[in-house]
């Protein structure tokens, strides 16, 4: 190594890589070092995913000997198939139902926790359901919502409404899900609002209270809320992301029924790929959602980069 | 301050937090108390159950014996460490070699890396489970450890955490002697602690709490983990409509993660936040 040039070349420019002359010892250091990685990405992640890409515009299944291309076929099959297109829409009433939802209150929470004495008290609480265990939960919160003799019923028993069959009804079943959903989603978004409200500088509280802008919305309205819009920005996009991969719930507790009112896209995808075993119609599904997964990304990158550049520009 | 307080205000503000509060903790509380309830009283039409002692002893003992309880922790216990090790050992070095080092193809590989982050997990999963049913290695830890081991959240996070390391210091290290492997690992992970931990407890999280992947490779109870286990013991055996036990097999399988977690709150929380960026 040429460890005399390395030295004063380094305190040029330091902090990045390129500062280093590439020596081969550290060039092939490099490669011995991210091989392994290297090689698992590839057959682990990137391989697996190119190959789905192709399965999809086939007809493989694992019972079946041959491989057939059969073009577009999944593709117009899932855009014409009735259970499909129930799924989807199942999947977006659920959407439409958890992120509005686990959005406004996590942010709710998240404002009124930063000035409280119980901070920590109240987001621990908070917190709780996205550390725990969702099948061991899910199972407390089917009893919760018994359909006779639950917490729930005998709760609007006593206030004098009728019981609701909530999970084996097929009017109310997404709905009871999405409940769950957004118990379990608002102390994720919690947390990533503090984290966004902790970079407001204080001097925009002081600016806007010399504004005139001295009480609750106002404030919140003036600083508060424009401040927080790239955090927003990212939290939307990951609450649409997991909404749209509920899984769990569905798998223990309704497994799509009453009335297929609950098959949302992943389990479907999960069903017609590991117990049908139509490999090559899953692999269209989970191409799709994918595309879907990735198009929301872009357009989080896309929001995140003309705020920088906004920024940059010497807006405020 | 984020809004302007009045006492009124602040009122509101704590009855607004505590009821959320209650309603976000009240599950965990029914099911604490529900296994220790006799099955029979459960549903007794009483709003919350009453705990007895030879209910919680029944609704233990039930859950502890019924099905292999302890065995399905053990196993879930086994696949996060053998996950997570293997997740660090990983990644750690090619983290520090895209932050650090130059070497042909890194351009490549940090694109594909970026792109690894934007598969959502259950993409691959098809093909990997049928290379696992080929090589007959479903039903086995292997199939539950395997897909798992690259990380490319991992990477992406500790080369992020590795770029800002002074090249000074490396460059000392490396006037004394130090190889890059060793670097990697004697220098680059002490260093990196903070988003070891934070990443740690992220992946025990997500693979003791995962059930997607168990339930598509594993069908012998021998080798389920405590997610899937739980899901069994619902349609299983004497489970199937014993809430008492259920409850306490939830119990057992939740306080493991949540006591993990109540004491760890603070990297756990700084990982999420960390992964942001």
């Amino acid at each position: 190594m040429a460890l005399a040039n390395d030295i004063p070349l380094s305190s040029l420019a330091p902090n990045t890589a390129g500062s280093y002359r590439p020596t081969r010892a550290q060039a092939q250091a490099g490669i011995i070092l991210s091989v392994p990685a290297t090689l698992l990405l590839v057959a682990l992640v990137i391989g697996p995913a190119i190959l789905v890409f192709f399965l999809s515009f086939t007809n493989a299944s694992l019972g079946l000997a041959g491989i057939q291309f059969i073009g577009v076929a999944n593709y117009t099959r899932m855009l014409t198939d009735p259970g499909f297109a129930q799924s989807l829409r199942n999947t977006a009433l659920y959407v439409a139902v958890v992120v509005p939802t686990a959005i406004g209150w996590g942010l709710l929470v998240a404002v009124l926790i930063a000035r409280s004495r119980f901070a920590v008290l109240y987001r621990t609480a908070y917190f709780l359901p996205v550390a725990a265990s969702l099948v061991a939960l899910a199972t407390a919160w089917e009893a919760i919502l018994h359909p006779s003799l639950g917490f729930a019923n005998t709760l609007l028993q006593l206030l004098g409404a009728s019981p609701v069959r909530f999970l084996s009804d097929p009017a109310t079943a997404i709905y009871a899900l999405a409940a769950i959903g957004v118990w379990q989603l608002v102390g994720f978004n919690m947390i990533l609002f503090l984290a966004g409200l902790s970079t407001i500088p204080e001097e925009l509280y002081e600016a806007a209270t010399i504004d005139g802008a001295d009480r609750g919305l106002k404030r919140f309205l003036l600083v508060t809320w424009p401040m927080l819009a790239p955090v927003t920005v990212f939290v939307t996009v990951m609450t649409i992301i997991r909404a749209f991969s509920v899984f769990e719930t569905v798998a223990v507790l309704t497994q799509g029924g009453p009335m297929k009112s609950t098959s949302v896209v992943l389990y479907t995808f999960y069903e017609e790929g590991f117990r049908f075993f139509r490999v090559g119609y899953a692999s269209a599904i989970s191409v799709s959602f994918f595309v879907f997964v990735t198009f929301l990304s872009l357009v989080q990158m896309r929001v995140s980069e003309r705020r920088a550049r906004w920024k940059a520009n010497g807006g405020q | 301050m984020i809004l302007g307080q009045s006492s009124s205000s602040r009122i509101v503000s704590h009855a607004v937090l505590v009821t959320g509060a209650i309603i976000m903790v009240f599950p965990f509380l029914w099911m604490i108390l529900a296994s220790l309830t006799p099955q029979s009283e459960i549903f007794d039409g009483s709003l919350l159950p009453t705990p007895t002692l030879h209910g919680a002893i029944d609704n233990y003992g039930t859950a502890l014996s019924a099905i292999p309880l302890l065995r399905f922790m053990a196993n879930g216990f086994v696949v996060c460490l053998a996950i997570l090790v293997l997740q660090i050992a990983i990644a750690i070095p090619c983290g520090y070699a895209l932050a650090k080092l130059s070497f042909p193809g890194r351009p490549i590989l940090l694109v594909g890396v970026l792109l690894g982050l934007l598969v959502p997990v259950q993409i691959p999963t098809i093909p990997i489970y049928i290379a696992l049913a080929k090589s007959g290695l479903l039903d086995s830890y292997a199939a539950l450890v395997l897909p798992w081991i690259i990380s490319v959240f991992a990477i992406f996070l500790f080369r992020q955490f590795f770029v800002t390391f002074p090249d000074e210091v490396l460059d000392a290290a490396r006037l004394d002697g130090f190889s890059e492997l060793s670097i990697a690992w004697r220098i680059m992970l002490p260093a990196a602690w903070p988003a070891v931990v934070s990443f740690s407890i992220f992946s025990i999280v997500a693979h003791w709490n995962d059930l997607y992947w168990p339930m598509v490779v594993i069908t012998n109870p021998d080798m389920m983990t405590a997610s899937l286990g739980i899901a069994y013991f619902r349609q299983a055996g004497e489970g199937a409509g014993n809430v008492g036990a259920l409850m306490a097999g939830g119990v057992l399988v939740t306080a493991p993660l949540v006591s993990f977690f109540l004491l760890m709150q603070k990297h756990f929380i700084r990982g999420l936040v960390l992964g942001r960026h």
